[in-house]
């Protein structure tokens, strides 16, 4: 090689490493942001079960004060003795951990345990009885992802004869009719994807269809209201335009009332504000509304007729004490004629649950005060305080009277030992 | 022109008419200037703590009213998760998520209202004397510290966690030391108050807290944190 291709080889190999140095100190554009990962098929099943877990409520009685989610203990006062809700992690010796799907179909649909014991119907497998087989494999794959918690689930603490699971065989024979939700095909798809939910996981009937002696719900009086067993909490019927009956409602007022806890017909409180507060707030849009549409259809059934005058007739120095009272401790938040200040302070002037037959929510309020669910979707909510140190039972049942009877409001009035009969059962 | 002078004076005069009484000045009377405002928004507190926490009337409802907020909101998550029990204010704040209970909380601590003066105590001069030593100087002999070793000098609490105790009264403070000793109460670990109630007896509870019933001061704030070493470690101290 002569000196002049020596030179030359040089030079082209230090214009190499030149080049190479540029290529590689040379800034470039960041790389291109990684896509975000779409989630696998488990990924969504799981969070489809998580979500199913939520409209179905497992939370609420499968998971005790303070204890771990799932884990149970929670006991569940009875008209016929505490019922203490299962564990239902995948602990394999305490909760599900040996469960395979079939087993959990056959519980959610049949009422029947893994090893053939017949459940209480304290368990709402009359409602899980309408949840698809899809929608079930799905809770259970949600249910087996959680972490097991190793706790023994405690005996129920029923009397005779209730203690006896045979009788079972007998109330399921009257209360009890298995089976998939068949969709309607004259109603419209948000309309059965409504019922779906209400009929289903939402298990509503439990509180809005009343409980008969034998602790039956009967399919004739679906959704027409009762108290709720050992809660004396009034459930008011869905079916009445005279109770919580809905079919004057804007559709979005219904949905709000159910996702939010708050509208501008209405407020959720008491049993049905720890729904919203650990179920229905985390519905989609979606689903709320199909909700919604379907409650709103419901058949109108009102199995009581409107009071008559008579009934309506109020003592005038009932009427003038209850105004007083009415002045000074409720006009600032509902308003000097019951309008309200909707959505944080709920109207009082034609509001069904304030003129509905039962009298026992308006009273409870004015006692023990309430706040409406902290939600995502109203996180901040507006709270009443209780009157039950300020008022005596007189002026309770005088207040009440007020609210149900004024600004056109069709109720009737309200005795003090109606007041004085919760006022015993206050939470003290 | 006078015409309409006239009618806008006849409208307004109706106006006047029209609008609701003024409600009469009570602390538990519900008011507020804005309904979207915390103001507004911890309406449901007022009947039994107070407009702006003072306490109220009746003797059992606690003052709240410039307690540290860290103290506030770790009552009020308790009340919501069982961890204490008062039904009705577990009832309450049942559905209630952290982050408003945490407002909730900073809102009563910001206030400043002028303590109630107290009622005359109801029990002989020893007794009372017999509180006050408690609550100043402790008692080294049973091991109890001073009240004001940890509650401050003005008794108005330390940051973060503990309570004021001036503007209670004293069947509040015969209530929480008694559920402490029979261990219906908890604070967080090191339960230092558990280790100072275990101490105390009856007639000790009865006169400490009927010396701070009595004590009423003119405008108190919390101490600030670790200004002084306090006797017992306390759990609720502890930085989260």
């Amino acid at each position: 090689m002569n000196f002049g291709a020596r030179i030359a080889f040089v030079l082209a190999i230090l214009i190499g490493i030149a080049a190479t140095a540029v290529y590689i100190l040379h800034p470039r554009a960041l790389p291109a942001p990684a896509q975000a990962a779409r989630p696998s098929a488990e990924t969504r099943l799981l969070a489809r079960g998580e979500y199913l877990a939520r409209a179905g409520d497992c939370v609420a009685c499968h998971t005790e004060i303070n204890g771990q989610p799932f884990a149970g203990g929670r006991p569940m006062p009875t008209p016929f003795g505490a019922l203490y809700a299962p564990n239902i992690t995948p602990d394999e010796e305490t909760g599900l951990g040996l469960w395979t799907a079939d087993d959990f179909y056959r519980m959610l649909h049949q009422g029947v345990s893994r090893d053939g014991t017949l459940l209480y119907p304290a368990m709402p497998f009359a409602s899980y009885t309408k949840v698809t087989r899809t929608d079930s494999d799905a809770l259970y794959a949600y249910l087996q992802s959680v972490p097991p918690v190793r706790q023994k689930n405690r005996p129920h603490d029923l009397g005779f004869p209730f203690n006896n699971r045979d009788l079972l065989i007998g109330w399921r024979t009257l209360y009890f009719k298995e089976g998939e939700f068949q969709p309607d095909p004259a109603q419209s798809a948000q309309w059965n994807r409504g019922a779906y939910l209400v009929q289903g996981l939402g298990h509503c009937a439990m509180c809005h269809t009343a409980i008969n002696a034998l602790g039956g719900s009967s399919e004739s009086k679906a959704f027409e209201g009762g108290m709720i067993p050992n809660q004396n909490w009034y459930a008011p019927s869905l079916t009445s335009n005279r109770e919580a009956g809905l079919g004057d409602w804007p559709l979005q007022d219904i949905a709000d009332l159910l996702q939010t806890g708050v509208s501008h017909r209405g407020t959720t409180y008491g049993p049905m504000a720890e729904v919203v507060y650990n179920s229905l707030q985390y519905l989609s849009d979606e689903d709320a509304t199909a909700m919604a549409v379907y409650l709103k259809a419901l058949p109108r059934r009102d199995s009581e007729a409107p009071p008559t005058s008579q009934a309506r007739l109020v003592d005038p120095a009932v009427m003038e004490l209850g105004r007083k009272v009415y002045a000074v401790q409720c006009a600032a938040c509902h308003g000097g004629e019951g309008e309200g200040h909707a959505p944080a302070f709920p109207p009082l002037k034609g509001n069904q649950s304030i003129t509905m037959l039962s009298p026992v929510n308006s009273i409870r309020m004015v006692l023990n005060g309430g706040y409406a669910p902290g939600t995502l979707k109203n996180p901040r909510p507006h709270g009443m305080p209780p009157f039950a140190h300020l008022l005596d039972d007189a002026q309770v049942a005088a207040v009440i009277t007020y609210v149900r009877v004024a600004w056109e409001n069709n109720g009737t009035p309200v005795t003090p030992a109606q007041a004085n009969d919760l006022r015993k059962l206050l939470p003290e | 022109m006078i015409r309409a002078l006239l009618t806008l004076l006849a409208v307004a005069g109706t106006l006047a008419q029209a609008a609701p009484p003024a409600p009469a000045e009570d602390a538990t009377t519900p008011a507020f200037k804005e309904v979207d405002s915390i103001e507004a928004r911890v309406q449901g507190c007022v009947t039994c703590h107070g407009n702006a926490g003072q306490g109220t009337r009746d003797g059992y409802y606690p003052r709240i009213a410039g307690k540290p907020a860290a103290y506030l909101f770790n009552q009020l998550v308790a009340f919501r998760d069982g961890q204490r029990k008062y039904p009705p204010m577990n009832y309450l704040v049942a559905t209630l998520p952290d982050a408003y209970l945490r407002e909730i909380a900073r809102h009563f601590a910001q206030q400043r209202a002028p303590f109630a003066p107290q009622s005359a105590a109801q029990v002989d001069p020893a007794t009372l004397e017999r509180g006050r030593v408690l609550a100043t100087q402790g008692d080294s002999r049973s091991g109890v510290p001073a009240c004001m070793a940890c509650h401050g000098v003005a008794l108005a609490g330390m940051e973060p966690g503990i309570p004021g105790l001036a503007g209670l009264r004293p069947n509040y403070i015969v209530g929480q030391l008694t559920r402490w000793r029979v261990g219906d109460r908890h604070a967080a670990a090191p339960d230092c108050m558990a280790r100072v109630a275990a101490r105390l007896s009856d007639p000790d509870i009865a006169a400490v807290a009927s010396w701070l019933g009595q004590q009423s001061p003119k405008d108190a704030a919390p101490e600030p944190a670790n200004l002084q070493r306090m006797p017992y470690a306390c759990g609720s101290q502890e930085p989260k």
